[in-house]
């Protein structure tokens, strides 16, 4: 039944992200903070997270190109990070954020572009695998509502009945 | 509505109002997640992105001691540590000095597990520190305080409720090993340090849990 595997690709592509540590037990609280009074709360968390990053990504090229980088502002930054990932369980970016911390206590301005890299990298793996994630949750959702249209169900239950 | 973890008997007939808390946090991300572990643990929230705004919203800024508007109540105030211009720890001073809100419990929430500034934030009077990010456990805990406060009057902060929320963490299905060790047993987890000896006995007879 085409719903029910729609939805076993969902459960199976969630499980391979946090078995490949992209996600993070935290990620998991903010799926357990939504129901149907709040159906949206984790794309709406995440996108929150999308902005903040990428504003502070941008901050940090910027800052890191300056003549004489102020290893405070750019510090300052990548906490803002880490702490915006941690909340939302976005494992990787957090991990790297924390290394990119040390070098900036060092502050190595070679080490930190490198760091950079790397949390872009990171940064931008886990948008798109949330995306996915997000894309396939839906379909599996509007797939539900077709098929219990279909065969006369109520769908009030389903969480896409806002 | 969310399950009521048993055990924690948050007394039936305590109050027909929810308690509202007063949330701050510069971080957008931080704000809508503490939001809503709040409101589904049953409590009104007001979420501010600054200690200068919370301050504010209390009716502490400007020194006026106009500070208890008619119908303002404020059951506890969470706030982040690391804030540009005031910090959590500056906010919770002048919370302490204030006349109308210093029986208000108080929690510091901040990503990094620093021992001193535990210390700091509880020898200043802060009810409990948690370390970021916070999870619904956290939150179950703090209504504790909440309900406990009113019915006790102070005492009996003990440890043991907490430790049986702990118990009662939800597990999640398919995450991968839990991350670092700072964030679950938040914090009394901290082996007692030499300065924090002479600190109000209130809150250190239960700084000697494992």
């Amino acid at each position: 039944m085409e719903v029910v595997q729609m939805q076993r690709r969902f459960v199976e592509y969630a499980a391979s992200l946090f078995r490949e540590g992209f996600l993070d037990g935290q990620f998991t609280q903010l799926q357990q903070l939504q129901d149907e009074s709040n159906p949206d709360f984790v794309v709406e968390v995440v996108s929150l997270f999308f902005e903040d990053s990428e504003k502070l990504l941008n901050d940090l090229s910027r800052a890191l190109d300056q003549q004489n980088v102020d290893f405070k502002r750019v510090d300052s930054h990548v906490h803002q990070l880490k702490g915006s990932s941690s909340s939302i369980g976005a494992q990787r970016v957090k991990n790297a954020c924390i290394a990119f911390r040390n070098y900036c206590e060092e502050q190595n301005t070679d080490a930190c572009l490198s760091c950079l890299q790397q949390v872009k990298q990171e940064y931008s793996l886990v948008k798109s695998k949330l995306e996915t994630l997000f894309r396939v949750s839906a379909r599996s959702l509007l797939l539900k509502d077709k098929t219990n249209l279909e065969s006369g169900f109520q769908t009030s239950f389903s969480k896409s009945d806002c | 509505m969310p399950d009521e973890i048993g055990g924690f008997d948050l007394s039936p007939g305590h109050s027909e109002e929810e308690a509202h808390v007063l949330a701050v946090d510069d971080s957008l991300v931080d704000r809508k997640v503490i939001e809503r572990l709040l409101k589904i643990s049953s409590c009104k929230v007001t979420a501010v992105d600054s200690g200068r705004r919370a301050l504010q919203f209390l009716g502490l800024d400007e020194e006026k001691n106009s500070a208890a508007l008619d119908g303002l109540k404020v059951d506890l105030i969470i706030t982040d540590y690391c804030m540009p211009g005031m910090t959590g720890y500056e906010l919770l001073k002048k919370i302490k000095e204030s006349s109308t809100f210093r029986e208000t419990p108080v929690v510091i929430m901040s990503s990094e597990n620093i021992l001193t500034r535990i210390d700091r934030c509880l020898e200043e009077g802060a009810e409990d520190f948690i370390v970021k990010p916070v999870k619904l456990s956290d939150v179950k805990r703090l209504k504790d305080y909440m309900t406990r406060e009113d019915r006790d009057g102070n005492e009996g902060r003990g440890i043991n409720k907490r430790k049986l929320g702990e118990a009662c963490d939800v597990s999640p299905s398919f995450s991968s090993s839990p991350p670092s060790i700072s964030s679950s047993s938040s914090s009394w987890s901290a082996p007692s340090s030499p300065t924090s000896l002479d600190s109000p006995t209130r809150r250190l007879k239960t700084s000697t849990c494992d």
